[in-house]
This record gives structure tokens, C-alpha cells and sequence, in this order.
């Protein structure tokens, strides 16, 4: 296997791992990783170094965004978050967060993911979604500051029922 | 160091929490947050928060690749695969046609382990034949194939992985069993031949596995848990079947389905 392929190869956990945090779903997010796998091997030839991981990410986000754009034009159906089969033990907790992530506008929650849950820089970031740094910090604290408000309106709402 | 007394913005708080925060100034932001808990408070919040995200997705990087994202398989060329399977289902077709019916039995009260395996026999004459349409759901989406069926059928309806017996998966569909759902999977090798898994509820015992010849067609089956499974043939002889047997059933216990 050439050290292209086992560059990309290295990086299948983490794009799932993305991919799953961004579609909220198991398989269109594989769907989104196999997508991305076959336009970067593809593209293989064109590649001229640098940055494999970074460029694997930006192939994964745009596609989403594509994804996202084609579905805009039907019905739209509500994520199926709580029977996800993969909710391991802090699975209260992983349904907020993952219902909080649900409530952000594509940008934020592809800035929100690719920052907290991939440790990516702001620069990096940057290049993946093409806006200019600034953009980026106000996109992350427009998401931070949505998602808290979002899991503390939840926890209220619990108490209230409660 | 800064003058401390130049108020910490809302970018420095985040750019402190993601460690993008010039070393010189890290020490001005934590005397701030000492002087302003409310924006400490908000800092600890992103740090749950992080926290929460990290609990909730890392295990997705954990769990073993799924085949289909495998750089081998994506590099493979899809299409011979196609017509390989279109030749060797036209091939079976001109073989085996009609055969199947003189199986079918005559008892008159078929115990339940007949009943199930006539049914599996019937399930796996009507569509190893068929070309364009032998499954509702790919391969390729074997994920999706088993979360459905999973749901449909009420029991945990696994598709082994059996690459290493020659095998490479169709697709499956759900059928109507002698007691409720059946889930139905369709394998097929690189020479074109195919088998098929049938799995229904059944009251049959649990058994070992147990050989059948019938026709054409030859099966190994078993029971167990209330749930019963049968891996037909056509022409796949016993020393042959009975390792791919063998994987499924291998693989269905660990899965614990």
C-alpha cells in the first residue's frame, strides 16, 4: 500500500467519529466516510503532499454540506437520536449533547466538531470551511453559547416535569 | 507579561479553552476568571461541554472499521463484480429451473422444524435465481440491512462477514415466516454460486446442526433460542457447506443474536 493510502487509511477512525457527530446518524455518516474515502483515493494522483488529514476533513464537510443541501429540498424527517445503538454508559448525558448538536446551523456545528471533538486549530479549521479566522471564533462562540443554552433549557425542562 | 488590567474579550476566552491563546497571555485570562466568575463559569461550561462531546462520539473512532470503508474494497473495481453475478444467475436459472417443486412435502402436520425449513427452501428457490431484483436491500448497505431487519423481525439479525469462506454478501430482504418476520440473506462467491441464510422464529428445539438434501438443494440448519436458521445451497456440496455453516453460526454466537 502506498504511504498515501496508509495516510488515509489512519485517518478512517476519526473521520467516522466526525462523520457521526455531524450527520447524527450511523449510517448516512458512513455513507459520508465511504464518500469521502473514494473521492480522496480517486484523487490520489493529484494530491501533491501536504496536509492529508485536514484535506480528508474538508472533502467529509463539503459533501455534508452538499448532503444537507439535496435533502433541503424534501421533507425533512426528525434525526432518530434515541434508540442510536451505539449510547454507551453516560447515555443520558450523550443524547443531550447530541440533541444540542442538532440544533445548530451546519456551520457552527461543523466548527463546533471539528475544534472540541477533533482538536483541530482555528487555522486549520479555516482553510476546511474557507472563511477567514475571525469567522471561525465568532462561528464557535455562537455554537458554544447555543448548545449551553440548549442543555440547560433541557435540564430545566426535566426539573419542571419532575 | 501583559497588562493585566486590559479586560479579557470573549475571543480570549475561547481561544484559552482551545489552547490558541499566546503563552504570555494564558496568566492575565486565569486572573480574570479568578475575578469573574461568571466567565469562569462559562469557560468550566465548554469544558463539560467538550467533555460530553468526547464521551458521547470517541467510542465511533474505537469500533472496528466496517468493511465497506476498508481502502481495499473502495479501490476494487465495482463493476465486474455486476456482470459476474448477472452470468452466474442466468447460468443457475437454465440449471435449475423447476427442480425445486418436487421438494415439497407432502405431511400432512410438518413439525415445526419442516415447516421452517420448507420455508427456508422456497425463500431460497424463488430469488437465488433472480437477476435483477434478488434482494430489497444491498450489500452494500449492510449496516442499514441489519438495523432494519433487527427491528422487523424482533431479534438481533446479524449479516456474517464470510470474505474468509469465498463469500461476498448480496443483500437481504424481509420475508413472511411459518411464525411472523423472517430475515432473508443472500451471499454469492466470486464464481458466481449463492448461498442464502434464513433465519425465523420457530418453536423447533435447539438443536445441533443438523444436513438436509432435498432436490437439488442441500441445507444445514439449527435452532436456537427460539430462533431458528438455515443456510441453503444449490449444488454446494456437504464438505463445502458445512465450514460457511460454520462461520455463521461462529459469528452469530458471539454476536450474541
Amino acid at each position: 500500500m502506498t504511504a498515501f493510502r496508509q495516510s488515509v487509511e489512519a485517518m478512517i477512525p476519526a473521520l467516522r467519529r466526525y462523520a457521526r457527530a455531524l450527520a447524527r446518524d450511523a449510517d448516512i455518516a458512513d455513507d459520508l466516510v465511504q464518500d469521502t474515502l473514494v473521492r480522496a483515493l480517486r484523487s490520489e494522483r493529484l494530491f501533491l503532499g501536504g496536509d492529508v488529514r485536514s484535506w480528508l476533513y474538508t472533502i467529509l464537510t463539503n459533501l455534508n454540506k452538499n448532503r444537507r443541501r439535496s435533502l433541503a429540498r424534501r421533507p425533512q424527517f426528525m434525526p432518530l437520536l434515541d434508540n442510536n445503538p451505539d449510547a454507551s454508559g453516560t447515555e443520558a448525558e450523550g443524547r443531550d449533547i447530541a440533541r444540542a448538536l442538532s440544533t445548530l446551523v451546519e456551520e457552527q456545528r461543523s466548527v463546533l466538531l471539528l475544534v472540541m471533538l477533533e482538536g483541530l486549530s482555528y487555522r486549520e479549521v479555516a482553510d476546511i470551511q474557507g472563511v477567514p479566522i475571525g469567522t471561525v471564533m465568532s462561528r464557535l462562540a455562537r455554537a458554544r453559547a447555543h448548545v449551553k443554552a440548549s442543555l440547560e433549557g433541557e435540564r430545566a425542562a426535566l426539573r419542571r416535569v419532575k | 507579561m501583559t497588562d493585566p488590567n486590559i479586560p479579557v474579550t470573549e475571543d480570549e476566552l475561547h481561544a484559552y479553552v482551545d489552547n490558541e491563546l499566546p503563552a504570555e497571555r494564558r496568566g492575565d485570562v486565569e486572573a480574570w476568571l479568578t475575578a469573574h466568575p461568571d466567565d469562569a463559569a462559562r469557560v468550566r461550561s465548554w469544558r463539560t461541554m467538550a467533555e460530553a462531546l468526547r464521551a458521547r462520539y470517541d467510542s465511533v473512532a474505537d469500533e472496528a472499521v466496517p468493511r465497506r470503508l476498508e481502502i481495499e474494497q473502495l479501490v476494487q473495481q465495482p463493476r465486474k463484480w455486476v456482470y459476474g453475478a448477472i452470468a452466474a444467475a442466468l447460468a443457475a436459472f437454465i440449471v435449475g429451473g423447476g427442480v425445486g417443486w418436487l421438494a415439497r412435502g407432502a405431511s400432512a402436520a410438518p413439525s415445526a422444524i419442516q415447516s421452517f425449513t420448507t420455508e427456508a427452501l422456497d425463500a431460497h428457490r424463488l430469488y437465488v435465481v433472480e437477476v435483477r431484483h434478488p434482494v430489497e436491500v444491498p450489500g452494500s448497505e449492510r449496516a442499514h440491512l441489519q438495523k432494519w431487519l433487527s427491528k422487523r423481525c424482533g431479534w438481533v439479525v446479524r449479516a456474517p462477514e464470510l470474505t474468509a469462506v469465498g463469500l461476498k454478501l448480496v443483500g437481504g430482504r424481509l420475508l413472511p415466516g411459518p411464525a411472523g418476520p423472517a430475515s432473508f440473506m443472500m451471499y454469492e462467491s466470486a464464481s458466481g454460486e449463492r448461498i442464502t441464510i434464513y433465519t425465523a422464529k420457530s418453536d423447533a428445539e435447539a438443536t445441533q446442526m443438523r444436513y438436509q438434501e432435498q432436490g437439488k438443494e442441500n441445507s444445514l440448519f439449527w435452532a436456537d433460542d427460539g430462533v431458528a436458521y438455515a443456510v441453503v445451497s444449490s449444488g454446494i456440496d456437504r464438505e463445502r457447506l458445512t465450514p460457511i455453516a460454520q462461520a455463521v453460526y461462529d459469528q452469530l454466537e458471539k454476536s450474541g443474536g
